[in-house]
């Protein structure tokens, strides 16, 4: 029983990680139509900075909120000066966008070298969690807590603001969106910047679990691609939904059939997207 | 008639080829040929830019010269990528000739490399671990100076069967040929000393998490081997100790799990974990003295098992070159000079068996704080332990390679 409870609180805490990290990938994906391939680089690159940062400030929600913004201006970088030069060139983009992520792999190996560098969990949160029989990293908690408080917040932005109505309206049908006034080229920015920033603070709020080190960029960019099509494309619900979809399958089929990890991990995508191309809360596009 | 300079190189030459040598000359006047296959770029790059590190620092501290023909290094970067491993491995044969290859560093490169190093019989000192290469599929121009996967674990078992008086085990590693070997092996060695291996796990290369597989860790256990590689021992590690379960389970590391690289990384958590190793910065020898204290002031941190890797394959090339008077020329006269030699290392006395594969000693080490850092200091050595462990060749050759499903595990509790 205590088996299966540390279980269902891995996968919570591990659908909270993933949401982190693929709902700035769904926004960009869902506005833009891009495929942004530097969103795994974005995380690993967050996690770094996280690191260094943290030398400087000990505080590591402190350094979250640093990274974040660091990442956002870098993410506002690619975006005005390579992707929009690029608008409506879709190969061109998923191609310069994995060329993007190269650089920032290599670059961080030379800054920060090829070692795993811990990010240190904060002395608070340090010992695990005790009640009855079940043992629980406190960390993962609070990671699961920040998670739901993202999609919240999220959720009213996107829904109950005037900002959120116009991406929505972006999302639906772009050309008319820009017919009726909307700043199609401003909110592209804007989203853009929003989804790196989640991606840089995801990989420094995930940085007491994943640890940063060279790979983590290959290691979180499919994780984002499965939630997102398995969620739907440009669908907050979705990406919400998705991740913790895949940590619970994950989770319960690794502790079921480990020798299967794999097979679990991306068989359910391939049945959504043969049954349900849109993915499961995916928005009909025009 | 003057005796100047011209007429004398004339004359010399003259000699030589009454002598009917004149490929030796120019042979002992031309630089010696060395690659490099490392990676230096993705995930494996720390281990693979630690080999160049160390090889450079071998050449620099002989001037450049073995046996006293200049060497010249080209180093070829595969980005642990097997295709790209052999790309680059021809272009280091054919446009930069080399003559002898150290590395490549990973299992899969070496494999995709097999063919190739045959075919252009290239002389190969390598640091890939997988057994094959010199057990039932030997390779003739390769030899290992540094270990199989296996030969560190045996070992081990061992250690924690008869004197950490061990008797159930959890193993776990990485998903790859690498850890099936090095389990298997651990295993074996194991379970024959009256142990029992209860639960044996493989986790993906790139698992996102392995709070899933910690949450299934059986707790009535004595210990827990961990076979990973890179930084997957040390998140593993990490995660263990967030869900409690450190100083509940005893730790023990494969060779690769708690490396000095890794170690510089870790805090006190990681203190009085045992892990075996054909090499450790800690070995008390003048050699690896020096070796340490050079690489310390070089790059301020302790050489680990890829720095040590080519530095140990170094000095096997230079005794080599010694013994056969810097004539690389000559491959097999070469191969079986190096497959004979015997020569002391920073590793201690290195020798090799016919397969190419090392005989030398595996060190016990416990993970503890010296000078304000974390060592692995040697608490025990079994000296000349070859890949065969105490088996005999003839029957550990008969059996399948060490697999995921080789030995079987007999004593799995659900």
């Amino acid at each position: 029983m205590q088996y299966w409870i540390i279980q269902t609180l891995n996968s919570f805490a591990l659908g909270g990680l993933l949401f982190l990290l693929a709902a700035g990938f769904s926004l960009i994906f869902g506005l833009m139509r891009i495929a942004n391939l530097t969103h795994g680089s974005l995380y690993m690159l967050g996690a770094y900075v996280g690191v260094t940062v943290l030398k400087f400030v000990p505080n590591l929600w402190l350094a979250a909120l640093i990274g974040g913004l660091v990442i956002a201006v870098f993410g506002g970088l690619i975006e005005r000066f390579i992707l929009r030069a690029l608008a409506g060139n879709a190969l061109g983009q998923v191609l310069v966008t994995l060329g993007i992520s190269f650089m920032v792999a290599d670059f961080c190996l030379v800054v920060w070298g090829g070692d795993p560098i811990p990010v240190p969990t904060p002395a608070a949160l340090q010992q695990p969690l005790r009640i009855g029989g079940v043992v629980f990293p406190t960390y993962r908690l609070v990671v699961l807590a920040i998670a739901v408080v993202t999609a919240i917040v999220l959720y009213v932005l996107m829904e109950r603001t005037r900002i959120g109505a116009m991406i929505r309206a972006g999302v639906d049908d772009m050309q008319m969106a820009r017919a009726v006034g909307i700043p199609v080229s401003k909110l592209f920015t804007a989203v853009f910047c929003l989804g790196a920033a989640l991606a840089g603070a995801g990989g420094i709020i995930g940085g007491p679990i994943m640890s940063a080190y060279p790979g983590l960029d290959a290691d979180m960019l499919p994780l984002a691609l499965i939630v997102v099509i398995l969620g739907g494309i440009g669908s907050l619900l979705g990406a919400f939904v998705g991740s913790f979809l895949i940590g619970a399958i994950y989770t319960f089929g690794t502790a079921l059939l480990p020798d299967l990890a794999y097979v679990i991990l991306f068989l359910p995508m391939i049945v959504v997207i043969a049954f349900r191309p849109r993915g499961l809360f995916g928005r009909r596009t025009v | 008639m003057t005796f100047n300079r011209r007429r004398f190189i004339q004359a010399a030459g003259a000699g030589v080829s009454a002598s009917a040598l004149p490929s030796f000359v120019l042979a002992q006047s031309s630089p010696i040929r060395l690659g490099l296959m490392t990676v230096k770029t993705g995930p494996l790059a720390s281990g693979g830019i630690d080999m160049e590190r160390a090889l450079v620092q071998y050449l620099k501290e002989r001037d450049s010269t073995m046996a006293g023909r200049k060497v010249e290094l080209f180093v070829g970067d595969s980005g642990g990528v097997p295709a790209q491993s052999r790309t680059k491995l021809q272009e280091l044969v054919e446009r930069d000739k080399i003559q002898i290859m150290i590395g490549p560093l990973d299992t899969a490169s070496a494999l995709a490399s097999d063919d190739y190093i045959r075919q252009q019989q290239l002389l190969t000192l390598s640091v890939a671990a997988a057994e094959d290469m010199t057990q039932r599929k030997p390779n003739p121009w390769f030899t290992r100076g540094t270990s199989t996967s296996s030969q560190c674990a045996m070992p081990l078992a061992d250690y924690c069967a008869k004197t950490l008086k061990y008797k159930r085990m959890i193993t776990i590693a990485d998903d790859i040929a690498y850890g099936h070997e090095m389990c298997a092996g651990f295993q074996r060695v194991f379970e024959d000393a009256g142990g029992k291996i209860v639960q044996k796990l493989f986790s993906p290369l790139t698992v996102p998490d392995y709070g899933t597989y910690i949450a299934q860790l059986k707790t009535n256990v004595d210990g827990i081997f961990l076979g990973f590689a890179g930084s997957n021992g040390f998140r593993f590690f990490r995660q263990f100790n967030e869900y409690g379960l450190r100083g509940k389970v005893a730790v023990v590391g494969g060779m690769t799990a708690f490396d000095e690289a890794v170690l510089r990384n870790m805090g006190d958590e990681a203190l009085g974990i045992v892990t075996s190793c054909w090499y450790s910065a800690e070995i008390e020898n003048a050699t690896n003295k020096r070796f340490v204290a050079n690489f310390r002031v070089d790059w301020g941190y302790d050489p680990g098992f890829y720095a040590a890797a080519t530095y140990v394959e170094a000095a096997v090339l230079d005794a080599t070159l010694q013994k056969l008077r810097g004539k690389i020329e000559d491959k097999e006269a070469f191969m079986k000079t190096v497959r004979a030699i015997k020569v002391d290392t920073a590793r201690g006395p290195v020798g090799f068996d016919h397969l190419g594969n090392v005989v030398g000693n595996i060190y016990i080490r416990k993970v503890e704080r010296k000078d304000g850092r974390l060592v692995n200091r040697v608490i025990h050595t079994y000296p000349n332990v070859s890949q065969f462990w105490t088996y005999k060749e003839a029957e550990f050759l008969k059996n399948p390679v060490y697999s995921r499903d080789w030995p079987p595990a007999k004593n799995l509790e659900s």
